[in-house]
């Protein structure tokens, strides 16, 4: 996907709503990312982030309102075209287990039909950049630890040069040393990078420390769209609720 | 005469008639799968046909072998040589575990690893190729495995319509009332399967292991 050269913003939701088998998961819904940013959706389970994400890459249609991928509608998109310009990573990498991490990397590439030289390289860059050795990329999945298998999975999702990038709750499943290295590593990469990145999570920290703003969803609808430094200092119920939450137990310490 | 006499004295037959009945289950199995793995993969794609389809398979199985046998007779071309009837038939009891193999192992691939998938924008034939049928490889020749038993099983059965294979032993010596033929036909048909059984077993597990590496 090549985004137009315009200013404007990179995915757009407009007043949408969601729902399955009539059970309504969104409700009017409008948010927008520009490119280079980094939009974290935080909320409780169930609060219609993931959702939010189906809806960008066009596995779920809205019911109402519009969602704009690079200016265009995502109905209007041919769904295989939209997905292969969206980088997805998902909690504990959701590598295919039957692929080495080089298999895993180029699966996009390859049924793009790069050539296999250009694959290689672009495999070999990507296994810098996320920050693991050359030598893992014959491994399998299952021989990596739970921090290793992240990276890869973000380095193949990044692995077609998609201008989006969206994860879900992707560092959900590690230990919170390598969770806290993954994110500071996300974020010096992002800089880089300067990709529209929509990020799931219901964990604040992460949130404050990856966003440059924080959309605040409960029970399918938006509470609060703020900047990282704003959110904290809001009085919203809900956002004073995560605050003291994430907070309290260490103040009491 | 022993059981080892009447074999090495007859070892011609044998060998000739275990090369049938390898070719009858075989050749069944193999048309079974032909069919049944592609009929497993419709059914995870149009879950409406699962109901119908699982069910005829099923109906097939109930039938008893001798009458299905009896039954194929009269069917035109097929019936005109025993050997073809005997496969017809054999296949169509293999119909139902690689059916419902196949639609098993697809749906129990890993719905994250699919959606996975999905989202990085493969298209179905993709989904298919490179992820799900690889994932449930083991699965569906584990189908392989229990079709392949049963008509080296079923397959001594042929015999009775002339279909030959290693029931002729077993049908003379029931004519003769000569435990040792019954063994001569009995104990390859038993080693065969035993042997088909292993074989598939080892490729099961294998395959498996790529599944179990998540």
């Amino acid at each position: 996907m090549t985004l137009p050269p315009s200013a404007g913003p990179v995915i757009e939701l407009e007043h949408v709503s969601f729902s399955l088998n009539g059970r309504p998961l969104l409700d009017d819904l409008t948010l927008s990312v520009d490119r280079g940013q980094t939009l974290v959706l935080l909320g409780r389970s169930g609060s219609g982030k993931t959702t939010t994400l189906k809806l960008i890459n066009g596995l779920r249609l809205p019911t109402r309102g519009q969602v704009r991928v690079g200016g265009r509608r995502t109905t209007e998109w041919d769904p295989i075209r939209l997905r292969r310009g969206i980088g997805y990573v998902i909690q504990d990498g959701g590598l295919f287990p039957h692929f080495t991490v080089e298999r895993n990397i180029a699966l996009v590439p390859r049924i793009e039909g790069w050539d296999r030289e250009r694959v290689q390289a672009r495999v070999r860059e990507l296994l810098a950049l996320v920050g693991l050795d050359a030598e893992l990329a014959s491994r399998y999945p299952s021989e990596l630890s739970g921090g290793q298998r992240q990276r890869v999975g973000v380095a193949r999702a990044l692995a077609a040069e998609p201008p989006i990038l969206i994860l879900d709750e992707a560092f959900g499943a590690l230990d919170p040393i390598t969770r806290s290295e993954m994110q500071k590593e996300f974020r010096a990469l992002q800089q880089r990078m300067r990709k529209a990145v929509v990020f799931v999570t219901h964990d604040l920290r992460e949130a404050l420390l990856l966003a440059d703003r924080i959309a605040l969803m409960e029970e399918g609808r938006l509470i609060v769209n703020l900047s990282a430094e704003e959110f904290t200092r809001s009085n919203h119920p809900l956002v004073r609720a995560h605050m003291e939450a994430f907070s309290g137990p260490m103040d009491s310490r | 005469m022993n059981f080892w006499h009447f074999m090495i004295s007859n070892r011609q037959q044998v060998v000739e008639l275990t090369v049938e009945h390898i070719t009858l289950a075989g050749i069944s199995t193999l048309i079974a799968a032909i069919v049944g793995i592609p009929l497993g993969i419709l059914i995870t794609r149009i879950p409406k046909l699962s109901k119908p389809i699982l069910g005829s398979a099923n109906v097939i199985q109930t039938i008893p072998s001798l009458a299905l046998f009896g039954f194929l007779i009269p069917a035109p071309w097929i019936g005109d040589r025993a050997s073809r009837l005997a496969i017809l038939a054999l296949a169509l009891y293999g119909l139902l575990p690689l059916i419902r193999n196949t639609y098993a192992g697809i749906r129990n691939v890993d719905p994250a690893l699919v959606e996975a998938g999905r989202a990085m924008g493969l298209t179905d034939r993709q989904l298919l190729f490179q992820i799900e049928l690889p994932l449930a490889s083991g699965v569906i020749v584990a189908g392989v495995r229990i079709a392949a038993v049963l008509s080296i099983g079923l397959a001594t059965i042929a015999a009775a319509i002339g279909a030959g294979g290693l029931g002729e032993f077993i049908f003379r010596g029931l004519a003769m009332v000569n435990n040792q033929v019954i063994l001569a036909g009995a104990v390859p048909a038993a080693l065969l399967a035993l042997a088909a059984d292993f074989l598939l077993g080892v490729l099961e597990r294998r395959l498996n292991l790529l599944r179990l590496k998540s």
